[in-house]
């Protein structure tokens, strides 16, 4: 070791500068082995370290092998060609929804709809607002048919002789047929329809009928067009607005028919009252089993079917129609009701209604002519017009002459367009077999049904949706039907099939409707304004030979002498209904309707006998029981349900379940109560025997306790009463509400927009339309009977119906409950992770995605408006469905809570064009879904903080409430009290 | 022990803990022949074997469960809760004896809880084992649970609801957890060195060894692990009481008639105490006879357990008083509504009267010492109770849930079998623990119980001398 050099190094002669630290004297030396030693613990890198350019190789190396190891580890992306629309489809927005006006035909009626369509998909119908027929609201048919669109059991193929054909195989073998029929003028040429009021359908089948002048158009809906006692040459339309005093002799106007979302609107319109002191309508009722029309009169008696004729003409006796009347005796027990409401309508001359029922006798609908006509109605608040529907056939006078035909034998090719009559045809009438009998059967429908299954050939029809064409709505408006799709499994339409029958071939629909209006119509604009609005304006159907003349006219012609009742006949009378949610089995594959709870009953997936409280105390049963009813040695076994309200021996049966062949939703389901129905009595028969069987059968409703308990969550206050004390009479019926300022806490300042409803309990019939509308809207999952019964249901609107007096006549008021978005919420607090939160518009949201499942939100929520995916029950499986879904709202997966939003996307959908325009958002802007789809308008949305929105005035009235408002809950929904209009003549009270 | 001036035949004098006539090496023998020996009593695969069966009915249902969502429960809107919190609550009660019997009886200088705190301990924690798998199975995605109600740091910084009783429920009950391990633990240190020290077979021998972390038995370890004891036993016993106070919180902040009652704390705490005193009996009875350990636990031991059982029912009989009493003076409708539903008119009326039964009238037999003294009949009263709080539970949960403020949403509630098969599970699950635990491990505090024998006493002056002894 070199100590000289040592010392030289550290008094600064070498390289070191500053305070110098030294390890060893090898270091210092700087000497070979302290280099070797460096080497020998650090051997892979020491020269690196010492040598920069090696440091820098050494890098660069590792930096290449890095970007290599990236480029090896990629495979090659396939090619996808990012380009924009070369030309935008006309105002296809990704994101925005377009609307179409169209129609739905049901029972030959139009329903007037917007369709909303999302890139190419319909996902929602509403009302079409400008409309007279619908004025925005829809019923609950109208709701529920997009579902049937997107149908997964919807028949998809051609099929003759049980193999699958194409549509030119059909047309082949229907020009056969039609050949050698053309050689007899169509004498074994039959086709059956449901009722058209279709004008351009009706020239084809007139022209059709016209080259084969011995063919036979017939017409068959179990539903619409079938009357017992004789059709009427006339067909009433009735103006509520202007009545002060209706009478309905068994009419459902509110629940059911081609008027129904029209009366609604319109006897809504005299149920909004805005002061204390507005004159509300007054409504009685008469008819065997309840009904939401039933629930909404301030006086109903429960009477047999057929003892309403004996109603209808005591009333006719006291209002003094001329004739043999006067003096008539009603059933006992309605005495004191016809005297009442006879004064009553005396006391309103002209500005009365009597209201006949779709389903009695012609005489008694030509009794209720009368009576109007006597008091000076017919003209003011009723008009009688010929049919809407062409060629008004009585439905079942039809059927039976085609089976009779067809028995006959003379029957050689069958069309069958819609409708499945081997399901619903009148049982004496032997539908199937006689069927049997046709040498060539051809069905075209949506469903490969019984009917299809017993004939030669199907053709899948086209749903609505997916067709050009046109009806008549109850008015006999005439309505434009435009297809939102094309046909997703080539359907073809009725009319594509007639006029292939007529040899036109190669026309679609669209040209052949478009056709049949370019000459009444004349420019392409006016037929692009119809088209756009739906409807033409005072249009008549261009002339048809077939078509009744001049609809909108009053035809007018003098009534039938009214016959005098008919003696009633004792046992128990069956009353036959169209079911409120299936209707006559057609909706039966609509999950929708099948979990739409039924209006009172709140029943879900089933059809019942309905009884009264007496009727089953003399039976011994009790709900689920089942029961064997047998007439005319006719017999099928129905579960019982309980009905307070329903006349004393009457059990009213409702249609369209127990099928097999509808479809995977449909089959199994219910009873099918079609075998007791015959063509002699297809809405009410005397005289059957019930007998209790000891069976049970499993009913699955969605409420189960409807006595209010005196908690009024349903206020109701006498007219009288609201006059005299507008708020304390409403205050009265709750308990006291804590002050707002009793809390430690200030206030939250809602200082921009502050959402709230109102929902007018008044008006609102409970048909529950609401229901489904925000099913649609909401993607709301369809969970089956079993999870139904568990009390599982996830409908985020419900109708609360509540039964108040006695058993027989009890009065029943509705309620429907959403989230009522507390500003004091309770179950945000509990929420462990903080998955529902208030917004500072005052919105109650859910976070889906947060959500873990406790459902302590639920137990806290006083209203159980939240509803939890105890499973997965949304959909994820089934394709077709998949296309219906509102792409603005999340599908909920299993294990989260879900509930009402105040349909936040539509909210956000009017801030962002308010933003865009740069504006606030008006009011009116924002229609809710259920708000949208009400027919008497009962629900209002919008701005509190807005003193002039439509909403904020509604608060403002006397018979305002919040529900549970004595909880602190400070719920953004409240509710209008009922008001009842009682006559005091029949007050007990 | 000394009399302490008591009179001879003074109900106030102490009784000798363990039967005359044990020392040292007869208790250590026989406490860790239980284990070391080869010669398992037929009693024990019995147990075991009924419970094991259950846990793999558990296994399946809980499989089950998360497969198709806890829609397999009967759980509906409104009864959101039912067996599961139900089962959760009544778990969580009977874990709360054995620390109470630990620390507030050590803090308290009660000798007697030596014979049986062990075990009592064990009872805590897998009680508290089996409590938690309900609240996180019963929720609708526990795999996101089971950490979402954890305030973790995470990139969306976003937090648990801190006003929610759930998460006060997920401090408390794994607080409770943690602590009640440690202290087991740390407890049973001494006896696991003997154990290392008696094993004959090398790997026992190893992981005894392992266990007892380095035992030696110096007087530093014991003045340290004596210190170790206290401490734990402090931080224990607030415990006891907060646990079942939180749980309480669950119902007590609601604003549901029925839950919204604020006697709930203490009677819930009270009510822990009754049930877990009753669940160590029902252990203990078949316990000490199936290994013959009635000179270690004593009848005396019994019959104190009795005592305490008794004392924590009239208190929450007094609970149940309280909650009528409030119901009625509140005047609220929905509260008088809620109790007429919940004793008289409601379809699940008789399941208050079940309670009362067995939670009330039943106990009162404790009063008298000749039953005390009987074995059948303590344990069939255990059982009563056990059943009672169950029902406490069912009360409180689902019969307030099913009938709330709007009649329109009254429902039933009917559990499935699914909701049987995960309860009875669960009692498997505690059972095959609480088995397995008695076969391997030292389920009576060796070295505590030796501290009773009279030798010990630091007055002692011979074997055989001082009266009783």
């Amino acid at each position: 070791m070199d100590f000289e050099s040592i010392r030289k190094r550290l008094a600064g002669d070498g390289n070191l500068t500053g305070k110098a630290y030294w390890r060893s004297l090898e270091e210092l030396a700087d000497s070979k082995e302290f280099g070797d030693y460096m080497h020998r613990e650090f051997p892979s890198q020491a020269s690196e370290f010492s040598d920069p350019a090696g440091r820098r190789t050494f890098l660069k190396l590792m930096g290449a092998s890095l970007a290599l190891a990236g480029v090896g580890a990629c495979t090659r992306q396939p090619v996808e060609k990012l380009v924009p629309y070369v030309r935008q489809p006309e105002e296809l927005i990704p994101g925005r929804p377009l609307f179409y006006a169209t129609a739905m035909p049901l029972g030959g009626y139009a329903y007037p709809l917007l369709a909303e369509n999302h890139m190419g998909r319909p996902t929602k119908l509403e009302g079409n607002p400008e409309h007279p027929a619908s004025l925005g609201g829809t019923d609950v048919f109208g709701q529920a048919s997009v579902l049937n669109l997107y149908d997964p059991d919807r028949s998809r193929v051609i099929k003759g002789h049980g193999e699958i054909k194409t549509w030119s195989g059909f047309i082949a073998a229907m020009q056969g047929a039609m050949s050698a029929q053309r050689a007899v003028n169509g004498a074994g040429l039959r086709i059956l329809t449901e009722p058209v009021s279709s004008p351009s359908i009706v020239a084809q089948i007139t022209e059709l009928t016209q080259s084969l002048p011995d063919a036979k158009w017939h017409q068959w809906d179990p539903v619409f067009g079938t009357v017992q006692g004789g059709a009427t040459s006339f067909a009433p339309i009735y103006d509520f607005k202007a009545a002060d005093v209706v009478v309905s002799l068994d009419e459902d106007f509110l629940g059911h028919g081609a008027g129904q979302v029209r009366y609604s609107k319109d006897f809504g319109s005299r149920r909004r009252i805005g002061t204390p002191n507005d004159e509300q309508n007054r409504l009685y009722v008469a008819e065997a089993i309840p009904t939401i029309t039933g629930a909404k009169a301030e006086h109903r008696i429960a009477v047999r079917a057929q003892d309403i004729h004996a109603v209808a003409a005591a009333i006719a006796g006291a209002v003094g129609v001329s004739g043999s009347m006067a003096g008539a005796e009603a059933a006992a027990g309605a005495e004191e009701f016809v005297k009442a409401a006879a004064a009553d309508l005396l006391a309103h001359r002209g500005r009365s209604l009597v209201v006949a029922g779709e389903r009695q006798p012609a005489a008694v609908k030509e009794l209720a002519r009368a009576i109007n006509d006597a008091l000076g109605n017919s003209g003011t608040t009723v008009k009688y017009v010929a049919p809407v529907v062409a060629s008004p056939a009585d439905g079942v006078a039809s059927i039976t002459s085609l089976v009779s035909d067809m028995n006959a034998g003379k029957v050689d090719l069958l069309v069958i367009f819609d409708g499945n009559p081997v399901y619903t045809a009148p049982a004496d009438l032997n539908f199937a077999e006689a069927l049997g009998k046709v040498g060539l059967r051809v069905h075209v429908g949506m469903h490969f049904d019984d009917t299809a299954e017993l004939s030669h050939w199907h053709v899948p029809a086209a749903h609505y949706l997916e067709s050009w064409g046109d009806a008549k709505s109850f008015d006999g408006t005439v309505t434009l039907i435009q297809p939102l799709i094309a046909p997703i499994y080539d359907g073809k339409q009725t009319i594509e099939v007639l006029a292939a029958m007529n040899g036109n071939l190669g026309k679609t629909g669209s040209d052949l409707v478009k056709e049949f209006w370019a000459e009444s119509l004349g420019t392409e604009a006016a037929w692009r304004k119809a088209l756009h609005d739906g409807f033409i304006p005072n249009a008549n159907a261009p002339a048809a030979p077939a078509a009744p003349a001049a609809p909108n006219e009053p035809a007018n012609p003098a009534p039938a002498a009214p016959a005098a009742p008919a003696a009633p006949v004792d046992g128990y009378e069956v009353v036959f209904r169209p079911d409120p949610t299936v209707l006559d089995g057609r909706f039966g594959n609509n999950g929708w309707m099948q979990e739409l709870p039924k209006p009172l009953s709140k029943l879900t997936w089933n059809s019942v006998a309905y009884i009264g409280v007496a009727t089953a105390e003399k039976l011994g049963v009790q709900n689920e029981d089942v029961i064997e009813i047998a007439s005319n040695g006719r017999r099928v076994r129905v579960p019982v349900w309980i009905m307070p309200g329903t006349a004393t021996n009457t059990i009213g049966l409702h249609l369209g379940y127990g099928q097999t062949k509808l479809g995977r939703v449909a089959n199994g389901v219910g009873m099918n109560v079609y075998p007791l129905r015959t063509s002699m009595a297809p809405w009410f028969v005397g005289g059957a025997t019930v007998t209790k069987t000891g069976e049970t059968y499993m009913l699955a409703s969605t409420q189960t306790h409807f006595n209010m308990e005196g908690r009024n969550p349903v206020r109701v206050v006498t007219a009288e009463e609201y006059k005299h004390e507008p708020k304390e009479s409403v205050e009265k019926l709750g308990p006291e509400v804590p002050p707002r300022d009793m809390t430690l806490y200030q206030n939250f300042e809602y200082t921009g927009n502050k959402w709230g409803m109102a929902i007018d309990l008044n008006a609102c019939t409970g048909c529950g339309v609401c229901v489904v509308a925000c099913v649609a809207e909401n993607n709301i999952p369809v969970i089956g009977k079993e999870q139904i019964k568990k009390s599982r249901e996830m409908h985020w609107i419900r109708v609360d119906t509540y039964f108040e007096g006695s058993l027989d006549a009890p009065s029943m008021v509705h309620q429907p409950v959403t989230c009522q978005q507390c500003e004091n919420a309770p179950c945000e607090q509990v929420c462990p992770v903080g998955a529902t939160v208030h917004s500072d518009e005052g919105l109650n949201d859910m976070v889906y995605n947060r959500c873990v499942g406790t459902r302590y939100c639920s137990n806290n929520c006083p209203y159980k408006v939240r509803r939890f995916n105890f499973l997965l029950y949304s959909d994820f499986a089934t394709e077709e469905i998949k296309a219906q879904r509102n792409p603005d709202v999340t599908v909920r997966s299993r294990g989260v809570m879900e509930k009402c939003t105040y349909c936040v996307q539509r909210i956000s959908h009017a801030r962002i064009d308010a933003k865009t325009e740069g504006r606030d958002i008006r009011d009116g802007d924002i229609v809710t879904a259920c708000q949208q789809a009400c027919p008497s308008d009962a629900i209002m949305f919008g701005n509190l903080n807005d003193p002039d929105s439509k909403v904020s005035k509604l608060k403002e009235q006397e018979r305002n409430y919040g529900l549970l408002e004595d909880l602190n809950t400070r719920p953004r929904t409240s509710y209008l009290a009922v008001v009842r209009n009682a006559n005091p003549a029949l007050d007990k009270a | 022990m000394a009399q302490q001036g008591f009179p001879e035949g003074d109900f106030r004098a102490p009784v000798p803990v363990l039967t005359p006539g044990q020392g040292y090496t007869s208790i250590t023998d026989k406490l860790t022949s239980i284990v070391f020996t080869s010669h398992t009593p037929m009693a024990w695969f019995g147990f075991v074997a009924v419970g094991f069966t259950l846990v793999m009915g558990l296994m399946v249902s809980l499989t089950y469960v998360v497969l198709k969502g806890i829609g397999v429960w009967g759980n509906n809107i409104p009864v959101g809760w039912a067996f599961p919190i139900i089962n959760f609550v009544w778990w969580i009660g009977i874990g709360h004896a054995g620390t109470l019997i630990s620390a507030i009886l050590l803090l308290f200088k009660q000798d007697w809880r030596m014979s049986i705190s062990r075990s009592a301990e064990a009872m805590t924690i897998f009680a508290v084992i089996c409590a938690a798998i309900f609240p996180i199975f019963h929720t609708g995605r526990p795999w996101l649970a089971i950490y979402w109600l954890l305030p973790y740091p995470n990139t969306m910084t976003i937090w648990p609801n801190f006003r929610s009783p759930l998460i006060w429920d997920v401090f408390a009950v794994s607080t409770y957890a943690t602590v009640s391990i440690v202290f087991w633990f740390t407890g049973m240190i001494p006896d696991l060195a003997t154990f290392r020290d008696r094993a004959g077979h090398p790997v026992m021998k190893k992981i005894y060894g392992v266990l007892s972390l380095g035992w030696r038995g110096s007087a530093r370890h014991w003045y340290r692990y004596e210190n170790a004891s206290l401490l734990l036993a402090g931080l224990s016993a607030p415990l006891v009481l907060s646990v079942h106070t939180v749980v309480s919180f669950d119902f007590a902040v609601a604003i549901l008639p029925g839950w919204h009652a604020t006697i709930f704390p203490p009677y819930f705490v009270a009510g822990a105490v009754y049930a877990g005193f009753a669940m160590v009996l029902t252990l203990l009875i078949p316990l000490r006879k199936i290994y013959g350990l009635e000179n270690i636990i004593t009848m005396h031991h019994i019959e104190n357990m009795a005592k305490v059982m008794l004392v924590t029912g009239l208190i929450v009989v007094y609970g149940y008083g309280c909650e009528a009493f409030f119901g009625w003076y509140s005047g609220s409708g929905y509260e008088r509504f809620m109790l007429m539903n919940r004793m008289w008119k409601g379809p699940m009326a008789w399941s208050y009267w079940a309670l009362l039964v067995c939670n009330f009238i039943v106990p009162q037999l404790m009063w008298s010492k000749r039953f005390r003294r009987r074995l059948p009949v303590v344990f069939l009263v255990c059982m009563f109770v056990n059943v009672g709080m169950w029902l406490e539970r069912f009360v409180i949960i689902v019969t307030s849930l099913h009938r709330d403020f709007l009649p329109s949403s009254w429902q039933m509630y009917h559990p499935t079998i699914w909701d049987i098969m995960t309860f009875v599970g669960t009692i498997g699950l505690f059972l095959t623990l609480m088995f397995l635990f008695v076969r391997v491990m030292p389920m009576i505090a060796i070295f505590e119980v030796k501290t009773l024998v009279p030798e010990s006493s630091p007055k002692a002056t011979a074997v055989g001398d001082g009266g009783a002894h």
